[in-house]
């Protein structure tokens, strides 16, 4: 007979409450957090100063600087590594990121094909182009 | 553990049957449910992130980003999260070490910076209401505020969520369940503020560009 | 009088006495009929005194195996609901021509036609996929239940309060006329202002829940829970199905859910998302309801595989031929499974850059589907074949899937889509997979793991009836529909000009009517078995000659599954302990950790009833009241932390003596 009756039925002694990585340290989280900040102010100086003064690379810039900081999340905060739960967690984030790429692009690949065939405007535009 | 693996047949009997173990406890598959279900919602915002990609331009001659949107607000508003995770991260490290009053302690910090996120969210949409965008005036609008507000929503259930737990852990201590929910607490409060990096740079940032 | 009207609506929201269909003669009459059967069920209950055992062994219930008898069950009642659909438009259409306008409007129609696709998908095979999944795959890993006991009852409650407020529609209101995938701007406010689209919308959030919960569940199961020495690579073929299904429920679900918020946004808030006008675009909808589409088909056919892998190998006394591949097949369908949907709008415009892409990867995905097939063959190949019931729908299924298949890839040329897109032909091919697949190989699993569920078989004469029906009746009804198809009949019609078409609609609802044979002749299946089951009795837990570890527990299993957890080492577990002579464990029990029952499932799912039941009808103080009650009720159910118990030792030692008295006796 167990004496966990006594307590919350929780774990036993597997020791479920504690992955294998733990939860980081105070230093793993003010590198995280130093990092996010400056992956946060970096594209707002950008956009609000406008730096650059070019659209589409500072949305390039500002995209890839917001993934890295996505990146630097899953690390620091979420202790993202390969071999939690036996490498599940790492493969369910893989496919769940790669649906999600699918999704977003596909979306926006389809709809524009859409969009440009069979919203009224272009088929307006569509008319004066063959004037 | 008694037994052995892939013994070949004729040598010792293999053993069937596990005697001398307790077996899986389902509280060893919590934390990958949790991440499992947090997946699925990845998958909703997903969702809300392609339509918010394809309507996003939709200004039905109504105002647009560049109109509405204030990016210094916004600012203050990521930082208000950004500290939040932060301060979740110290409450984990305390709970690691079972101090319960300094769990508590950071847990209500990151409440208020909760608090204040979502406080500063809704200001900007009466702000919004007031110039005349409410979210029926265009595809754009309606796009936008289904998407910031779908993760508004999701902190403000994480607030109440961390309220009710802060109330358990008063009541019960740091026991193997209330420290079970607090990680998955934990995975889903970090999981917004990546979601947050996303609607900043595509909704904010990438939206006042051109 | 102003203050009058006012205040009703405040209280009844745009509920009023006329929304009752007393006009109608035929809702009239299912009022009746089903008021009598449910007053009947009523006075049985009573009678037998079963009140109490129904909620505390039942309602209750958090044992996977009790979840997923119910699953079935309610799928099979839900089957007579969606298959009245059918009988019903099968009849209009065979007499609707020129200047005979049938028995039902179209303002009747339309309901039926959405309310026929929408019950058939999402309130029987879903469940019934999710039941067998249920009731199966925590046997066969080995494990005492599945991952979040608690959240597997919530889930099927949440599915069960669903299907009834589809059931509701009948009788207050009226049902969705916009298709089983509520299309806008058909389905937009402006559009089709009325209650119907509202009560599919909510049926669907609230079973999408329930469905969403279950994903996660089973996944974290299978990969958690398996039995010391069930490597991946030695699961039981059934058992990878059921995890790539789920994988496939949590990855398309959520896509769903968000979609219908975003058309009830549209439809309660006037925003635009899919609105005509303000920047609205209805073709985003298509688009983002088929990426959760395809899945979805893909979700309701892997379970049926795995059921057909486990039954062939049984009954061919084989190993599964290419299990390697078998996987495989499987993982690379759920990826492709992302890739194919807009070949269910290729005529919507995207153009033939767009439509080539798609329809490549859609004639790719029909590849691994076809190594399957040949894997079962070749299981069949020199196997000694038993053709019981089982293998039976399992021949079935191979010959009626593969045609269905075919006109599926002939479907996925875009050219040839853009002439049968919505015809009759597009409807023959899904009903083909669907039935030929899905629902054969639901009957097939039921007749396989009947006998584990319940401890005696079915009666064999009534279940090769029913199969004889069934696929005779498949045939009739639906071969005249690719015919028709290729004709260029359009789908969803009420009515007919050209009376020349008759002659083929006549033949389909014959086929229909062979069908109800069908079902009528698995009725009598159930009933002559209950009857009979002494003689149909099964003490050796193992009737079929099993291999897989279900086989190795006494039927119905004891509620902890395993006195002691199997140890595996080799695949087909079950038949590799009893070619290596394995030995029962008879003594040294120990009391067994277990879940306990709980009310809180069925309660939060009674309330999802209510909140959805008010927000269709617009009765707000309902909606917030019972959505606030929902969340204290789920907040106060987190604060019990006394959900577990030990099944004393002398308790398992019990059922373990009685165990082997019975297999002595068998």
């Amino acid at each position: 007979m167990s004496a966990d009756a006594t307590h919350a039925h929780g774990a036993p002694d597997h020791g479920p409450a504690h992955t294998e990585g733990g939860h980081g340290s105070v230093k793993a989280y003010v590198t995280g957090f130093v990092l996010s900040v400056i992956l946060t102010v970096i594209p707002f100086w950008l956009v609000m100063g406008n730096t650059l003064d070019n659209s589409l690379v500072t949305t390039l810039v500002v995209l890839v600087l917001g993934g890295v900081q996505m990146v630097v999340h899953l690390v620091y905060f979420l202790h993202m590594n390969t071999k939690s739960e036996g490498g599940w967690t790492f493969m369910a984030m893989i496919f769940t990121v790669t649906l999600v790429a699918i999704l977003l692009s596909g979306s926006v690949w389809v709809m524009y094909h859409m969009n440009r065939n069979m919203m009224p405007a272009a088929h307006h535009e569509l008319l004066q182009k063959m004037r | 553990m008694m037994h052995t693996d892939t013994a070949p047949p004729g040598t010792a009997a293999p053993v069937f049957f596990a005697t001398d173990e307790e077996g899986h406890h389902s509280e060893g598959s919590t934390m990958l449910g949790f991440w499992l279900y947090l997946m699925s919602d990845c998958l909703i915002f997903a969702t809300l992130f392609a339509t918010y990609g394809v309507l996003g331009r939709n200004y039905a001659a109504g105002p647009s980003q560049k109109d509405l949107f204030d990016l210094t607000g916004i600012a203050v508003n990521t930082a208000m999260l950004l500290f939040s995770s932060i301060t979740y991260g110290f409450a984990m490290l305390e709970m690691d070490k079972d101090n319960q009053r300094r769990t508590q302690l950071w847990l209500a910090v990151t409440g208020l910076f909760g608090v204040a996120f979502v406080a500063l969210e809704i200001r900007e949409f009466v702000h919004l209401f007031h110039e005349g965008a409410p979210p029926w005036r265009s595809a754009f609008l309606s796009s936008f505020y289904t998407l910031v507000s779908t993760h508004g929503l999701h902190v403000s259930f994480g607030i109440l969520w961390l309220v009710t737990l802060m109330i358990q852990v008063q009541k019960y201590g740091l026991v193997a369940a209330n420290k079970r929910r607090l990680m998955c607490l934990s995975m889903f409060w970090h999981f917004l503020d990546l979601i947050w990096i996303g609607v900043f740079t595509v909704v904010y940032l990438i939206g006042v560009l051109e | 009088m102003f203050d009058n009207v006012n205040l009703q609506q405040l209280i009844f929201g745009r509920f009023t006495l006329d929304q009752i269909p007393y006009h109608e003669p035929i809702l009239i009459g299912t009022f009746a009929g089903v008021a009598v059967v449910g007053l009947a069920v009523l006075a049985t209950i009573t009678y037998f005194r079963f009140w109490g055992p129904l909620w505390r062994d039942w309602v209750t219930s958090i044992d996977h195996k009790k979840i997923g008898i119910m699953y079935c069950i309610f799928a099979l009642i839900m089957l007579l609901r969606g298959f009245a659909d059918a009988l019903m438009m099968r009849a209009q259409q065979s007499v609707a021509f020129g200047d005979q306008q049938g028995f039902l409007p179209p303002h009747h129609y339309d309901q039926i036609f959405t309310a026929h696709g929408m019950i058939m998908i999402f309130f029987v095979a879903m469940p019934f996929v999710t039941g067998l999944m249920n009731f199966a795959v925590p046997l066969q890993i080995g494990a005492r239940d599945v991952a979040f006991p608690f959240l597997n009852n919530f889930s099927f409650w949440m599915t069960v309060s669903g299907g009834m407020l589809v059931m509701v529609s009948l009788f207050v209101g009226e049902f969705s006329r916009a298709t089983w995938l509520a299309y806008p701007p058909l389905s937009g406010a402006a559009m089709s202002p009325g209650v119907g689209v509202d009560y599919y919308i909510w049926a669907l959030q609230i079973a999408g829940v329930g469905t969403t919960l279950s994903g996660i569940n089973l996944i974290a199961t299978i990969v958690k829970m398996r039995a010391p020495g069930l490597t991946m690579m030695k699961l039981p073929i059934f058992v990878w199905s059921s995890l790539c299904t789920n994988i496939l429920i949590v990855a398309a679900f959520p896509i769903l859910t968000a979609v219908l918020v975003l058309l009830s946004l549209d439809r309660y808030l006037g925003m635009h998302f899919f609105t005509n006008d303000l920047g609205g675009n209805s073709m985003l909808y298509f688009n983002l309801i088929w990426i959760w589409g395809h899945p979805e088909v893909y979700i309701l056919i892997l379970p049926a595989f795995g059921v057909f892998s486990e039954i062939t190998s049984t009954f061919c006394g084989k190993r599964l031929f290419g299990y390697t591949s078998m996987v495989y097949a499987l993982v690379v369908i759920t990826i492709l499974a992302y890739l194919v949907w807009l070949h269910h709008f290729f005529t919507m415009g995207s153009g033939a850059d767009v439509n080539s892409f798609f329809g490549i990867t859609t004639m790719i995905i029909s590849i691994p589907t076809g190594a399957k097939i040949f894997n079962w063959m070749f299981t069949m190949y020199r196997g000694r074949i038993r053709f019981e019931v089982p293998m039976m729908w399992v021949v079935a299924f191979i010959v009626t899937f593969v045609i269905g298949g075919m006109t599926g890839v002939l479907l996925a040329v875009p050219p040839a889509d853009f002439v049968l897109h919505n015809s009759l032909f597009l409807i023959a091919h899904f009903h083909n997979v669907i039935i030929g697949g899905v629902l054969f190989g639901m009957f097939a699993g039921v007749t396989f793991w009947f006998p584990k569920a319940f401890g005696f078989k079915l009666d064999e004469f009534w279940g090769k009836m029913s199969l004889g029906f069934w696929v005779t009746g498949f045939y009739v009804a639906f071969m005249p529909l690719y015919v028709l198809g290729l004709m260029g009949v359009t789908r969803r019609m009420q009515h007919f000009d050209d009376p020349s078409l008759q002659p083929w609609f006549m033949v389909a609802a014959f086929g229909a009517v062979l069908i109800a044979c069908g079902i009528g002749s698995q009725i009598m299946m159930f009933v002559v078995s209950i009857r009979r089951r002494e003689e149909l009795r099964d003490l050796t837990g193992d009737p079929w000659g099993g291999r897989t570890l279900e086989w190795s527990t006494s039927s119905p299993p004891p509620d902890y599954n395993f006195a002691f957890t199997p140890v595996v080492h080799d695949s087909d577990a079950w038949w590799d302990m009893k070619a290596r002579g394995f030995s029962r464990p008879t003594g040294g029990y120990r009391p067994i950790h277990m879940p306990k029952n709980t009310a809180a499932g069925a309660i939060l799912a009674a309330l999802s009833f209510i909140c959805g039941f008010a927000m269709v009808w617009y009765i707000w103080w309902l909606a917030a009241l019972s959505f606030v009650a929902l969340i204290v009720t789920a907040i106060v159910h987190t604060f019990n932390y006394d959900r577990e118990y030990y099944i004393p030792a002398e308790t398992v030692s019990r059922e373990e003596a009685k165990r082997m008295r019975e297999l002595e006796l068998a």
